[in-house]
């Protein structure tokens, strides 16, 4: 099938702002958006900057705007969408060139909330440590989190404040808060109670549909809150 | 192009599972530069799905020995045994060193790591299926990729993400100097001028239509050892995984089998029952690719069509939505179909390299017939052959491999670097970098007689997939080679259309074709050499297994001229003689 796309293309290094380029792609029935930007790459214009790997939704690196909102490219059918597909970078972070953005400051809130784990004193001696299939469910959801950004760049929080954590972060502090086997809560809880922490959501639920995990990242962050309040670190 | 140049001990080039593990090692001893050209966790271990076996025997009796059994007969005996001893010995420790990193993996109910049936493992020396892999859903790469991330950020591992190494340095006497790399960012080059380095560049999938791999995996380290007359070993063994999904090649996990998924053919029958009566559907991969083959081969294909069903609507929900939840999405968003009620449309998929970059079993990488090591050089994971996997890799023996000889590695090169001086550098270290970046940026792509990259890499997919997959003969074999020659000639005047030093990908796309060239001309080269049948090589003209010649590992090493020379080494045999493999 054929496909209209309108990329938003900025290179920083020769133009002031961004514009749009109009392409046609041919990708196959099912084609997904990478496809197609995949066409115009590979045929049209090999300038096209972008960045993937995977090609199926598991390595996160193609999150981008896509008809205005966020998704990522190899995970979405072109034959869903209305044409022309508008394809943009992500929001928030600064565009190097095209659909590829700045990462660092995504990448720094997620450094900051200490996303390993911490294990208590006792040793386990040469076994694993026990955990409950119930104590293991408790954190799954956020375990599936591939770092895409697709979150934390819809959050209009962190649009105006990229000091702001974000929600992927808070998804990874997440992880372990509520991992039975972590022992560094203390820590983890104060940076998330402060100023760039977990209290400057407003669950306004836009990292939760931008997920392309169906990770349910506001309810993450209400239950870190909640954390916050009641154990009162 | 400016050269800035940088000293370290031990440079990694890779941040996958390999590569990460090494760097856990290294840079505790030693002063440690991981290169990557994707950021850490895009590395596609992350996109394994099954699970990484160990007979921790939690759920039922089993031992290492066992596993090292299946491992040699999965193999097709073309496993050095020694390694594969290793390897299933040191599994117990790497899983629960996993675990103690954080590792989420599901759990038994009285707590302990769960494990699962998969292809190929199995108790008592091949009785019946074994419960031996250890898996978190069907996520485990990405779990392990998660959590070795993790720990490298706490101990705060040096990274240089989205730069690509381009080039390996070595001394005139045949020591290893460090590595050349391209700052996507700038566009500017980098010598990392090291006493150890270490490859875990992951796999080569791309040279092939239909694969599970990811568009970034290339070859290049395999490749740029063969340009510095490093032989690659094993490579005309490349594995086959049967269930990608119709037309993608996206992996369904043999997990699904390991719950009880079952394969049909087009008149609905359970094929795999006539070509392993003891534990059908769970046969080795090289065993159940080719019986889909023979099936659509037959005419028994899906309304005639070359694919077979993979049929998990009796599994219970609970089953798809806690241990396979990822496949199950799979399947609906890409193929539209619902698993719960309906048949999903699968066909073999280009998957895993057995060969690669040779090794000895500290990961040191060994250039000859005498296994001589190449002081100073290390490889790791999926880019080398150590070889545990032999002529056909077993499911979760993967994950497996990255961990242990990853660590091996990382050990090994931070003990070289404390013992060594900094070789010296030879004159322009970037020279052969430059060249090839220069090369490739002053050609033009529009004109008379100019050649676009994606032409040439789609004609070399479309080939080796027809004549160098599942099923080889000397007649597909010599044909696929004319086609590498003219493909070859043609790069030669590829060019790009970007000439910017900023995030300039279609120049690194240019430059991974060339690897991908590379590889498979050795892959086609080594099977039309290896005239018998062995785990993931088929030869229809010769479909048996010879011993008596062919117990001995395939190193091609290239010429100056170019061409490729084959040589050949014995396989270790420690306690397992080989049998004939029926399942
Ligand atoms: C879909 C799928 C499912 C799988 N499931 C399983 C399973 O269940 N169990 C199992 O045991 N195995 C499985 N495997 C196999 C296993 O996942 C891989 O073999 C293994 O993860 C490879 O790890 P690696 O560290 O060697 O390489 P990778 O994880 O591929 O990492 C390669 C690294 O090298 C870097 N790199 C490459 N070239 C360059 C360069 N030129 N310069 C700088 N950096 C470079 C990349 O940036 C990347 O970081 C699966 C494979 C696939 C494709
Ligand atoms: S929580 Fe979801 S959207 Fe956010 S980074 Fe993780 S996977 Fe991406
Ligand atoms: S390319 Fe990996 S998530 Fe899209």
């Amino acid at each position: 099938m054929k496909v209209q796309l309108k990329i938003q293309r900025f290179d920083p290094a020769t133009q002031d702002k961004p514009v749009w380029g109009n392409y046609v792609a041919e990708v196959e029935d099912n084609g997904r958006v990478l496809d197609a930007l995949h066409y115009v790459k590979w045929y049209l214009d090999g300038t096209l900057a972008l960045r993937r790997s995977c090609g199926h939704g598991v390595c996160g690196s193609d999150a981008m705007v896509i008809n205005g909102v966020n998704r990522l490219a190899c995970k979405v059918l072109c034959k869903t969408l209305d044409q022309p597909v508008t394809v943009e970078p992500i929001r928030g972070l600064k565009v190097e060139k095209d659909l590829i953005v700045d990462m660092e400051p995504f990448f720094a809130g997620y450094r900051a909330v200490q996303p390993w784990l911490v294990p208590d004193d006792t040793d386990p001696g040469g076994r694993e440590r026990l955990q409950s299939p119930e104590e293991r469910a408790r954190y799954d959801d956020t375990t599936k989190c591939i770092l895409c950004a697709a979150c934390t760049t819809s959050c209009p929080i962190f649009w105006g404040d990229d000091t702001y954590v974000g929600p992927a972060a808070i998804v990874n502090a997440h992880r372990f808060i509520f991992d039975s086997r972590d022992a560094g809560d203390r820590e983890r809880l104060e940076i998330l109670s402060a100023r760039e922490g977990a209290f400057r959501c407003r669950t306004t639920f836009n990292c939760t549909e931008a997920c392309p995990r169906g990770i349910k990242v506001t309810e993450a962050i209400q239950e870190v809150k909640r954390t916050i309040l009641y154990r009162k670190v | 192009m400016a050269v800035t140049y940088h000293q370290f001990d031990c440079v990694i080039v890779g941040a996958g599972g390999g590569g990460l593990r090494a760097a856990l090692e290294s840079s505790k001893r030693a002063s440690t530069a991981v290169v990557t050209k994707l950021y850490p966790t895009r590395s596609h271990t992350g996109a394994a799905q099954g699970g990484m076996c160990a007979a921790l025997a939690n759920v039922e009796e089993d031992s290492w020995e066992w596993h090292t059994f299946d491992t040699v007969k999965g193999g097709d005996y073309l496993v050095d045994q020694d390694a594969a001893e290793i390897m299933c010995r040191e599994a117990i420790d790497a899983v629960i060193e996993l675990e103690h990193m954080g590792l989420p993996f599901n759990r038994t109910p009285d707590g302990r790591i769960d494990q699962r049936r998969f292809g190929g493992h199995t108790r008592n020396h091949g009785e019946a299926p074994v419960r031996r892999a250890c898996y978190a859903a069907d996520r485990t790469g990405h779990m392990i990729l998660q959590t070795l991330f993790q720990q490298c950020v706490r101990n705060h591992v040096q990274f240089f993400n989205e730069w690509f190494v381009l080039d390996l340095i070595l001394t005139d006497d045949n020591r290893c100097a460090g590595v050349v790399a391209y700052e996507l960012k700038t566009g500017e080059l980098h010598v990392l001028h090291a006493k150890s380095v270490l490859f875990a560049t992951g796999g080569f999938g791309k040279f092939f239509r239909i694969t599970s791999n990811a568009h970034t995996l290339t070859g290049d380290g395999p490749g740029m050892c063969l340009r510095r007359g490093i032989p690659l070993e094993d490579m005309e063994f490349f594995q086959f995984h049967p269930t990608g999904i119709y037309g993608l090649g996206i992996l369904l996990s043999e997990a699904a089998r390991g719950e009880g998924a079952i394969l049909l053919n087009g008149e609905g029958e359970r094929f795999m029952e006539r070509y392993a009566p003891t534990i059908k559907d769970l046969a080795p991969r090289d065993m159940v690719s080719r019986a889909i083959y023979q099936e659509i081969a037959e005419g028994r294909g899906v309304g005639g069509k070359d694919f077979v069903h993979l049929d998990v609507r009796h599994l219970s929900r609970e089953v798809l939505e806690t241990k396979l939840p990822d496949i199950t999405e799979f399947a609906r968003l890409y193929l539209g179909v619902e698993p719960t009620t309906e048949l999903v449309p699968i066909q073999p998929t280009a998957h895993y390299a057995m060969g690669g970059i040779p090794t000895d079993v500290g990961a040191q990488v060994v250039v000859d017939e005498a296994n001589s090591p190449l002081p100073g050089l290390y490889a790791a994971g999926e880019c080398a052959c150590v070889s545990v996997h032999g002529a056909n890799r077993l499911g979760t023996n993967s994950l497996l491999d990255i961990i242990v000889f990853g660590r091996r590695g990382g050990i090994q090169m931070a003990e070289h670097a404390a013992e060594s001086e900094l070789p010296p550098l030879p004159e322009d270290p970037a020279a052969g970098a430059r060249d090839l970046l220069a090369g490739l940026l002053k050609r033009s792509v529009g004109g008379e007689g100019d050649e676009r990259i994606a032409p040439l890499r789609k004609r070399l997919q479309d080939e080796m997939m027809a004549d160098c997959g599942v099923v080889r003969t000397d007649e597909s074999l010599g044909r696929v080679l004319g086609t590498i020659a003219e493909l070859r000639e043609r790069y030669g005047r590829a060019g790009v259309e970007d000439k910017g030093s900023a995030y300039n990908t279609e120049l690194l796309e240019a430059v991974e074709m060339g690897f991908l060239l590379d590889l498979a001309e050795v892959t086609a080269v080594a099977a039309r050499a290896r005239t018998e049948s062995r785990g993931g090589h088929y030869r229809e003209d010769f479909p048996l297994r010879d011993d008596g010649y062919w117990m001995r590992h395939s190193l091609a090493r290239r010429r100056e001229d170019g061409t490729i020379e084959l040589n050949y080494k014995p396989v270790t045999v420690t306690r397992y003689m080989p049998m004939e493999r029926k399942y």
